[in-house]
């Protein structure tokens, strides 16, 4: 049985060593985007009119193909973890700002209006009722971002065994062993539901106030967002 | 006639919505269907287009089960009106209003010109034919939702708190022009609810339901206001019914005073003339006869009479047309009790005291009373005929 | 800056435009990568979703559909269909339809969800044809979240189709791939910079097809709502 994880010794990794590594190789990025998302997003809410080029830049940068960029960097950044994450953090932050917005957007301005009579300051009312009250949408958005994130590590591999869990497709090929292979795309797949499992609870548990039956509506309708980016 | 047969809606989980309801929607007049949220109204109305299949009894259209015939020829003959009107957001305003006529096969020119005849109808200028619904306020959907109801000319329309969206002032104006409407094509209108006022004011009947689906009275509106069935009946229609049924006691059978009336520029002699008639206050009005105000006889000097010293004399009611419950405003909103009776054009012709109205009243309620006591169970024919308030 | 000198050399490079692996030829497969992918994913997701969408039922299994279609990488998954499928189309078309029908499906089916319900009863109580109902007067408003879903399934797939390079297909991954291997970086970039550009191409084609097939009444309405 522990066969079936073994790897071969060029990889210099376990195969629980490999998903570690794809995970900080994803999530990392997936959280710079979001430091970065933030304070962008916030300022698209204030700057109205930001926020149509805003989305016009992130829906090109969006279109470079991830293979593409990684393979650009390498001229900066060599052939590291780095090359593959900057791309991953472009990508989450695409993802990010939109949701963001979306999500603060959606506070209701009898809300907001309540939280300044009761004398909220600026920074306060955004901390304490627009962010929590935006929660599932940037949940959602880190959902997408996430998953997808994990998926595009294993591209990485092209460029100097980057690719953390995408690192045994091309052992598998070399050592024509579709066990690797497997391992590889199965390993993703699931790494990629857990993620997005540990966020679906991470909702749940940030948001006690939604009533159970519009949290599963809401997240269909978050869906769409997600599915449309 | 559309005739609902003990009819009854249940749904899967057992809840009952409407319960052996039976109506006789009488044709060519507008029957309004209120009650409480829940009360099936609404169920009841969307039984007639089988929008909501009914799980027993029948509905008669004409004589013949509504199920007889495929259910888009059912609903393609009947008007659908709904809150928020529905409109296609996608089509033109001409479009919208041409749908049914298309579908029936009519030609695209001859639906959109009978569409361009509606609007009219319905009171929307011409230039909004090419208009998307986005573009027009909420009133004005609303009549774009009834012209296009009325498209192909449907002996019958089912109207779902069509209103119910617009604010007070636009609602009013709708409802008028329903009336209006009514007037001139006399369609076999159901018109769902749950305004009391609403229901009071177009129904020439008033079928009032309460929770479960069960009717609680059927009955034109003045007798609904006169004699509620039950205590549930009574409280639904409000605190002020014994006010609000004035409206269907018409004016004409006041005795106006016309002495106690003199022009701003009469002379000492009409102004001792018009004292004589022994009234608390004379009515002043302008050259051309329109009131201006009252004034005790003694305050009054020829030649010296200005408009701003004068008592106000509050919202006249147009004699003979307007109800007993216009007058009676009238006197009570004047301070001296007394009001004032006009023309269409705005004219006094006469003026009545409060005392006077009061005694109308008493007399159209024994009159009610007699004619009540003589058909026990007075039908149609036998109700109020309605004034405008 | 060297990405600009990069991209001025490669397309100034008369090489670079003509034989099997000249520009043109990249391209014309790129694109029928694209379309193919895109036509078979629309062809599974636009009817299933539009059904879906008009009954209300199935939501929740489209969803869990999509997720699990989202986790799946498509790299990977292009890796193993090659080594069980062999050399052939068949492994290219299959990561990228999969790719594209989760955005394509839940989009629809919640575009479907979304149309305003009064319109819809309006349609019914007129004695509309239920096909009617779906296809004049849903659809129509439903039409340009439609088409967003459609629009990040295609670019999705334009972006993604590189990867078929690695499996000896061609398309614009080729310049990518060959690049990377040969440290010929102008190729690499003159390769991205093409990607990209029909990324963009794919864009206007879209926002034209929306101008063109979208009413007016609708469009207006949605007007906020086309963030992509």
């Amino acid at each position: 049985m522990s066969e079936l994880f073994d790897l071969p010794s060029d990889l210099q990794n376990s195969y629980f060593g490999l998903v570690a590594l794809h995970l900080r190789e994803a999530l990392i990025p997936v959280l710079v985007g979001l430091l970065v998302a933030l304070p962008v997003a916030q300022l698209c809410v204030r700057l109205r009119w930001l926020y149509a080029p805003v989305l016009w830049v992130t829906t090109v940068l969006y279109a470079i193909p991830s293979l593409a960029f990684f393979v650009i960097l390498i001229d900066y950044t060599g052939l590291s973890e780095l090359t593959v994450m900057i791309p991953l953090a472009v990508y989450s932050l695409v993802v990010l700002v939109p949701a963001i917005v979306d999500g603060v957007r959606s506070v209701p301005q009898e809300t907001l209006a309540a939280a300044t009579a009761m004398g909220f300051g600026p920074v306060r009312r955004y901390v304490q009722v627009q962010l929590p009250i935006a929660a599932p949408a940037i949940i959602a958005g880190l959902r997408v971002a996430s998953v997808s994130s994990v998926s595009l590590v294993s591209v990485g591999m092209l460029i100097g065994n980057e690719g953390a869990l995408g690192n045994l497709l091309n052992s598998g090929l070399t050592y024509n062993q579709p066990r690797l292979i497997w391992l590889s795309v199965v390993g993703t797949a699931v790494l990629a539901l857990l993620v997005d499992a540990a966020l679906i609870g991470l909702r749940v548990l940030l948001t006690p106030w939604m009533p159970r039956a519009t949290r599963k509506n809401d997240a269909r309708t978050l869906a769409v967002k997600e599915a449309a980016r | 006639m559309i005739r609902i047969d003990s009819v009854t809606k249940r749904y899967p989980d057992g809840t009952v919505a409407v319960d052996r309801l039976s109506l006789e929607i009488p044709d060519r007049s507008i029957t309004v269907l209120v009650g409480p949220s829940g009360c099936g109204k609404t169920t009841t109305l969307r039984m007639i287009n089988r929008m909501v299949e009914p799980s027993e009894g029948t509905i008669l259209i004409d004589g013949v089960d509504s199920r007889q015939q495929p259910v888009n020829t059912l609903r393609r003959s009947m008007g659908y009106v709904i809150q928020n009107a529905g409109l296609f957001q996608h089509r033109t305003i001409l479009d919208n209003i041409a749908t049914v006529p298309r579908m029936l096969g009519w030609g695209k020119e001859k639906s959109r010109s009978r569409a361009r005849e509606l609007m009219e109808r319905v009171g929307l200028d011409a230039t909004l034919a090419k208009r998307y619904p986005y573009q027009l306020s909420g009133g004005q959907q609303q009549r774009v939702g009834v012209a296009r109801a009325l498209a192909a000319d449907p002996p019958v329309l089912l109207m779902d708190e069509p209103f119910s969206a617009v604010d007070p002032v636009v609602r009013k104006g709708l409802q008028d022009e329903l009336l209006r409407i009514q007037e001139e094509l006399g369609k076999t209108i159901v018109f769902v609810t749950h305004d009391i006022d609403e229901a009071v004011k177009l129904g020439t009947m008033v079928a009032v339901m309460r929770t479960g689906g069960k009717l609680a009275q059927f009955a034109p509106p003045a007798e609904l206001l006169s004699r509620p069935a039950d205590a549930f009946v009574e409280d639904f229609l409000g605190a002020d019914r014994g006010i609000r049924r004035l409206s269907f006691f018409p004016s004409a059978g006041l005795d106006l005073l016309t002495a106690p009336i003199v022009a701003v520029d009469a002379t000492a002699e009409q102004i001792t003339a018009a004292g004589a008639a022994d009234t608390p206050y004379l009515l002043v009005t302008d050259a051309d006869g329109r009131p201006l105000g009252w004034s005790e006889p003694r305050d009054l000097t020829a030649g010296e009479i200005t408009a701003d010293r004068l008592l106000p004399y509050g919202r006249p009611f147009v004699a003979v047309t307007d109800s007993l419950r216009a007058a009676l405003d009238c006197a009570v909103l004047s301070p001296t009790g007394w009001a004032v009776a006009v023309d269409t054009s705005g004219r006094a012709t006469g003026v009545v005291p409060q005392q006077a109205i009061g005694e109308a009243i008493r007399g159209a309620h024994a009159q009610t009373a007699a004619d009540e006591a003589r058909d026990a169970e007075p039908d149609e024919d036998g109700k109020a005929q309605k004034v405008a308030p | 800056m060297n990405v600009l000198n990069f991209i001025n050399s490669f397309f100034s490079d008369n090489a670079h435009w003509q034989g099997y692996d000249g520009i043109p030829t990249r391209v014309g497969e790129h694109i029928q990568y694209t379309l193919m992918a895109l036509g078979i994913a629309a062809a599974v997701g636009l009817p299933v979703g539009l059904l879906t969408g008009h009954t209300g039922r199935g939501g929740n299994t489209l969803a869990l559909i999509a997720t699990s279609a989202r986790a799946l990488p498509s790299f990977g998954l292009m890796v193993l269909m090659f080594i069980l499928l062999g050399l052939g189309m068949a492994p290219v078309m299959i990561p990228l339809v999969v790719l594209a029908i989760p955005p394509i499906l839940v989009t629809t089916y919640e575009a479907m969800r979304s149309v305003d319900p009064a319109p819809v009863d309006a349609a019914r109580g007129m004695g509309m044809a239920e096909t009617a109902v779906l296809f004049r007067v849903e659809l129509p408003v439903a039409l340009p979240l439609i088409l967003s879903g459609l629009r990040s399934a295609a670019i999705q797939i334009v972006s993604t189709a590189t990867i078929a390079a690695y499996v000896s297909f061609g398309g614009l991954g080729r310049y990518i791939i060959d690049g990377l291997y040969q440290r010929n970086y102008e190729k690499v970039v003159g390769g991205a910079t093409l990607v990209a550009a029909m990324a963009l191409t794919t864009l206007g084609l879209f926002w034209a097809v929306g101008r063109l097939a979208v009413s007016p009444g609708v469009r207006r309405r949605s007007a906020g709502g086309a963030a992509g």
